[in-house]
């Protein structure tokens, strides 16, 4: 019972800060946040310890609706995976919160940024707890309106705004998948429990589901409806446009929402639904190409773009798509290991660079994320300099820091996957060769060099101060170590730690190798890794005028990539124009085109009604005493002729 | 001489109505509340025949209680009525209708 | 002391909160002539009434059925849980009250000795064993809110409210009347419990007469609790009356018809249940229908609130026409979330009336959220509750009566009440949407004071804490009417 306690510490943090934040404790916010979260982290590895000795902890906390036949209950599961998921969020949630205290110093929103960030840390925690679809699709709703909040945290900015509005609009067509699947699982199954549903699985085989008129697969269809939501969530192709437009929120907000915890809820439920992914082939191989192309389509426009932030999105993104790629191919505990790993990595990435706009903006008194306009930082910055060498090694893949195990793990195991498994290594070291270009071009822009950004500035560049520093040294550790749990059994006898760790709940995944194959695609990850850091080193910090001819020689494609394949302005053009021209012919005054359509669409019918039937209400009493008197006799009527 | 029970009632039914009609057709709001009146003591009439028909004391009882009621109703109504015309002089139903839709 | 037959001093006590009621009024209304400062008045209000629940938890074991009076007066758990909602809702009235009250210029003592009146007709309504002392409760609570809803005699649309209301209201007694004297006349006596046994034992469940006196009785009832079609009187009176009565009106003689619909109707003619909600079906559909889409052409907050109340207690009667034990249940666990919800939202609208400024339209709205962030956070949470959004109270509310309608088997009402309440989310999200995407025409100064926190707290957080945990609510509910 006293596991209920992760969630609701943070969940009692937010209530305070909201409640009281305003007037009594304003900029002492994070007495109560930071200690509430790393409470519950506390209560997290206590939780870890509990299932490593081998009990999963299954309660039912109390029935919210009981009528009848129908059951809905609060209750967590606290298995391999939630553990795993658990030390994950509320470990990055500890440092990022204290990392905040640093970053979000002296703004006007200070105690609402804590209590926003508490919530979203308390959704995220009933997301992975939950025992049943319906908690766990409550805390997916709740994290994505905790994401909103905090991207548009800086509401005054009108792109935050925009931004915010995007990712809503955005994930509404994913959850709307979602959310069908639960109801299609429900009618299925008849209940919503996870042991339940997932201990009747098996009979899904050869079930089919009359669609329009077509016989369609049942499995498939609930899985394809889930990976939907999977998709919006973690910006997946198509989805994928919300997220680097989320970056306009504060960093600590794209390091624990848009690259540790949130994005990862779609790898996370597609894992703990692999019971009904395990039944539909053809979802799995969907979700394993959706996984691969985003890979290495995200990477391709991070080859080019220039805001920092961006960059460090689209390689969320890219990570994002290795994660289902290991999904697809039935290797769950890997796509698992690297959302463990990326949490890391990409966490320390985000708040490298918060650091540094951090330092610009004291030095120029402006937001800069823009790298074209850094360079030579190092000296001023060498803290940071160093944690983001860290983790960019740890990101390509060098051995022996944390990315590499895991990333290799998904590799061998995409090789081991048939045909479809080789195309996809494939795409997967190609993305892993961008990665490490884009990646160290990043460094070379930022750090090497000489600094761009303006006369007279340079000096005022600092080292950020402790309270930044000090979680960069944490997160760097764990991008070092913390592949240690899932060394491949080709080093180490038993090395996989994590793997059979998660065996009880994701399953051993299929397929065999021989000795030589695994040193080959091993062998090739770390060759690309190393060509992509060479070719890097050479165009921005050798011949630095290679990127401007090459950008000039292949024009075209450099034009598609910094424009994003146009992907944003196709949905603008197709969807979000139309729908925004529609609402402000409508009526102006409102503001939102999804809200808007819903509050004004049909309600114009409506209203047509209403105002013909409010004349009825004609303010003379004499025709209420009619309206009395006939209704009376309509009554004594049906009586007599009716009935 | 004994009178039918039947004849009370329907004389009861009969005031009854005319009380519902003068409240429905009349726009002066002081024949509109002896309407109501009308139909409280239709319904007394009722009462006691069918207390002294039945020989229960509860339908007497109620016509006291009635009685009470519609005293005190109408000190109210009246009370309303006389606030009402102080602001706004007229007491057709007709011109009453500031609040509507 | 024995003053003759069944009757002796004892058999007092069970009165004990009604009598602490009508004595607190009528001690408020002597205070008022030496009192200057009437928030006093209105404290001993308070007191007078946490005295009176005091006396309804201490004087019999909360469940206990007894009745008394020649079973005249029930003392039970549905009347005890009627009665606290009545308790709550005057409490709430008057903490709400208090600034209001005196911007209105009306700040006189007899409102807070009318309100203890209202509410005590209210809770002899609840424990009424007989049609006698049913009508007597009906009219003490009528009587005392048409004089409240004129109480600000200075302006024409109170005026015309208190107007409006009475002559339907007394309009409406006469129709009561004519059907409990078809009711006495053809079963010979009033006693709710005699009326059911004589009705199967001279086996009138059939008898016209019979069918036209309850069709009668429901008509009255009907009027209290705004069923159309006799609702048309409520966005009037809603309208013009001062907010705070509004507020009380919209709950309080709303659940007293509720109980002495769900008393009269299970318990007198319990056989003649198919016959009663068939009458009730369309007038249910009608309510939520008439309620749900007229209040989408409102501008005025407190129209618009006026309509979605009449369209509640469309929701409300599914429960009863359910029919089961578990309908009524299902009704009087939807009646008390109503109330927090229905409270909080008028809460609201009384704040934004200040000195010089109404604050009552839709427009004045606009904006709210970032002038006054959390004000429009709390209205947030009333207007989601109300549209029935989990998970607020008023999803449980609408969740389970709905529930209780499909298990009834009438599907369609269950579909019918989806629709609408899907319909009434426009108007109500409107609200909202005015108060989180619009800018502000001008800084709305808000009327804070202590007891406006209080109700405003007590109400968010049961309308959050109900939405959450349920079951505590329908327990005690299930617990108060099984007995």
């Amino acid at each position: 019972m006293k596991y209920a306690l992760i969630p609701l510490l943070p969940f009692i943090a937010f209530v305070l800060n909201i409640v009281f934040g305003r007037n009594y404790i304003k900029d002492r916010a994070h007495w109560i946040a930071v200690p509430a979260v790393f409470g519950s982290f506390v209560l997290a590895v206590s939780a870890f310890t509990d299932v490593l000795s081998g009990n999963v902890i299954n309660i039912n906390l109390y029935s919210w609706i009981t009528s009848g036949d129908f059951h809905v209950t609060v209750g967590f599961l606290i298995d391999q995976l939630s553990a795993i998921m658990l030390i994950v969020v509320t470990s990055i949630s500890t440092l990022i919160f204290i990392y905040s205290i640093g970053y979000m110093h002296g703004d006007g929103g200070y105690y609402r940024f804590f209590a926003y960030l508490s919530l979203f840390v308390f959704s995220m925690l009933v997301l992975v707890m939950a025992n049943n679809f319906l908690l766990m699709y409550f805390g997916w709703e709740a994290v994505g309106l905790c994401s909103y909040f905090l991207i548009g945290f800086w509401f005054h900015k009108k792109s935050a705004a925009d931004a915010g509005k995007k990712a809503f609009i955005v994930n509404r067509f994913g959850d709307f998948g979602f959310g069908l699947g639960v109801i299609l699982i429900f009618l299925t199954f008849g209940s919503l429990d996870y042991m339940q549903v997932f201990g009747q699985a098996g009979s899904l085989l050869g079930q089919t589901i009359d669609l329009f008129g077509y016989d369609v697969d049942l499995a498939t269809l609930i899985c394809l409806l889930l990976f939907c939501g999977a998709v919006g969530k973690s910006a997946q192709i198509p989805l994928h446009v919300w997220l680097p437009d989320a970056m306009e929120g504060p960093t600590p907000v794209s390091a624990l929402i848009h690259a540790a915890t949130m994005v990862t809820a779609g790898v996370f439920m597609v894992a703990r639904c692999n019971p009904l992914f395990n039944m539909s082939e053809i979802a799995m191989n969907t979700v394993a190409i959706v996984g691969g192309v985003t890979a290495i389509f995200a990477a391709t426009i991070a080859l080019v773009q220039n805001d920092i932030k961006r960059v460090i999105a689209y390689s969320t993104v890219s990570q994002l798509g290795y994660m289902f790629l290991a999904l697809g191919v039935g290797a769950y505990s890997a796509g698992i290991f690297h959302l463990y790993t990326h949490a890391y990595f990409k966490a320390l990435l985000f708040l490298g660079s918060g650091s540094v706009i951090h330092a610009l903006h004291h030095a120029k008194h402006d937001d800069e994320q823009n790298m074209q306009k850094m360079g030579g930082l190092r000296k001023h910055m060498p803290l940071t300099y160093r944690v983001f060498i860290i983790a960019t090694l740890s990101i390509t893949g060098i051995p022996f820091l944390a990315g590499f195990f895991s990333k290799d793990e998904i590799l061998w195991r995409a090789f081991l996957g048939g045909e479809l498994g080789r195309f996809l290594w494939l795409l997967g070291t190609i993305a892993a060769l961008l990665t490490a270009f884009y990646s160290w071009r990043l460094i070379y822009l930022t750090f090497h060099g000489s600094y761009r950004g303006g006369e007279g500035q340079e000096q005022h560049i600092h080292e950020s101060p402790k309270v930044i520093t000090v979680p960069l040294m944490f997160l760097a550790f764990g991008a070092i170590f913390a592949g240690y749990v899932g060394i491949p059994p080709l080093f180490v006898e038993h090395g996989d730690k994590i793997g059979e760790f998660l065996a009880p709940v994701l399953g051993h995944p299929e397929g065999h190798g021989t000795h030589v194959q695994e040193f080959f695609v091993m062998g090739a990850s770390i060759f690309v890794a190393l060509a992509g850091w060479i070719v890097a080193y050479t165009m921005y910090l050798k011949k630095t005028d290679l990127p401007q001819k090459i950008g000039s020689l292949f024009k075209p494609i450099h034009t598609l990539l910094f424009n994003k394949y146009y992907i944003d302005e196709l949905y603008s053009r197709s969807i979000v124009q139309p729908v925004l021209k529609a609402s402000d012919k409508i009526i102006l005054a409102f503001d939102t085109y999804v809200i808007e359509g819903i509050v004004n669409g049909l309600p114009n019918l409506i209203g047509l009604f209403s105002r013909k039937f409010r004349t009825v209400q004609t303010g003379f009493l004499a025709n209420y005493g009619l309206v009395m008197a006939f209704g009376v006799l309509c009554i004594i009527g049906y009586m007599i002729f009716v009935r | 001489m004994l009178v039918p029970l039947s004849w009370y009632i329907i004389l009861s039914a009969v005031i009854f109505s005319i009380g519902v009609f003068g409240f429905l057709a009349r726009r002066n709001l002081i024949i509109m509340f002896i309407s109501i009146e009308l139909m409280l003591n239709s319904v007394n009439i009722s009462l006691a025949a069918f207390s002294h028909y039945l020989q229960v004391m509860r339908g007497q009882i109620l016509v006291f209680f009635v009685i009470t009621v519609a005293a005190a109703e109408a000190a109210i109504g009246l009370a309303i009525l006389i606030a009402y015309y102080k602001n706004n002089p007229t007491i057709k139903v007709d011109e009453i209708n500031l609040l509507k839709g | 002391m024995d003053f003759g037959a069944g009757f002796s001093l004892i058999d007092i006590r069970p009165l004990t909160p009604e009598i602490t009621m009508i004595c607190t009024g009528l001690i408020l209304l002597l205070l008022d002539l030496v009192v200057k400062k009437k928030e006093a008045i209105a404290v001993l209000g308070i007191i007078g009434t946490i005295v009176a629940i005091f006396a309804t938890y201490r004087l019999y074991a909360f469940n206990e059925t007894r009745s008394i009076f020649l079973e005249m007066f029930a003392l039970d758990g549905y009347a005890n849980f009627f009665k606290i909602i009545f308790y709550i809702n005057v409490i709430l009235t008057i903490c709400i009250s208090f600034r209001y009250m005196k911007i209105e210029k009306a700040s006189i003592g007899e409102y807070y000795a009318l309100l203890m009146f209202a509410t005590t007709g209210m809770m002899i309504m609840a424990s009424a064993a007989d049609l006698i002392v049913l009508y007597l409760g009906l009219e003490l609570m009528a009587l005392s809110t048409y004089i409240l809803a004129g109480l600000m005699r200075k302006q024409r649309k109170s005026n015309e409210a208190a107007l409006k209301y009475f002559f339907l209201g007394a309009f409406s007694s006469a129709f009561l009347l004519y059907g409990i004297s078809l009711t006495f006349g053809l079963t010979g006596t009033t006693n709710i419990q005699d009326i059911a046994g004589l009705v199967s034992s001279l086996s009138i469940a059939d008898n016209a007469i019979m069918h036209l006196a309850v069709v009668f009785l429901i008509v009255a009832f009907g009027f209290k609790i705004a069923l159309v079609p006799f609702h048309m009187w409520a966005p009037d009176v809603y309208e013009g009356a001062p907010t705070s009565i509004t507020a009380f009106m919209s709950v309080g003689p709303k659940a007293a018809g509720f109980a002495v619909l769900g008393r009269v109707l299970f318990e007198a003619f319990g056989d003649m249940q198919i016959m009663w909600s068939s009458i009730l079906v369309p007038l249910s559909i009608l309510t939520m229908a008439v309620g749900s889409i007229i209040a989408l052409a409102q501008t005025n907050i407190k129209r618009m609130l006026a309509y979605s109340s009449v369209a509640h207690a469309g929701y409300i009667l599914l429960g009863i026409i359910a029919g089961t034990t578990d309908g009524l249940i299902s009704s009087v666990n939807y009646l008390m979330i109503y109330m927090f919800m229905n409270m909080g939202a008028f809460a609201i609208v009384i704040m934004l009336r200040s000195e010089g400024f109404q604050g009552e339209e839709l427009e004045d709205y606009k904006g709210l959220a970032k002038t006054n962030p959390a004000a429009a956070a709390l209205m947030l949470v009333f207007m989601f509750s109300l549209t029935g959004i989990p998970p607020t109270a008023g999803f449980i509310g609408k969740f389970y009566v709905i529930m209780e309608a499909i298990n009834a088997g009438d599907m369609y009402l269950a579909i019918t009440a989806v629709v609408f309440s899907v319909i009434s989310a426009f108007f109500y999200l409107r609200v909202v949407m005015y108060m989180y995407m619009n800018d502000p025409k001008e800084t709305v100064i808000l009327t804070k004071s202590p007891s406006m926190t209080f109700a405003l707290a007590l109400t968010t957080v049961m309308v959050l804490v109900l939405g959450v945990f349920p079951s505590v609510l329908l327990n005690l509910v299930r617990s108060s009417i099984i007995s």
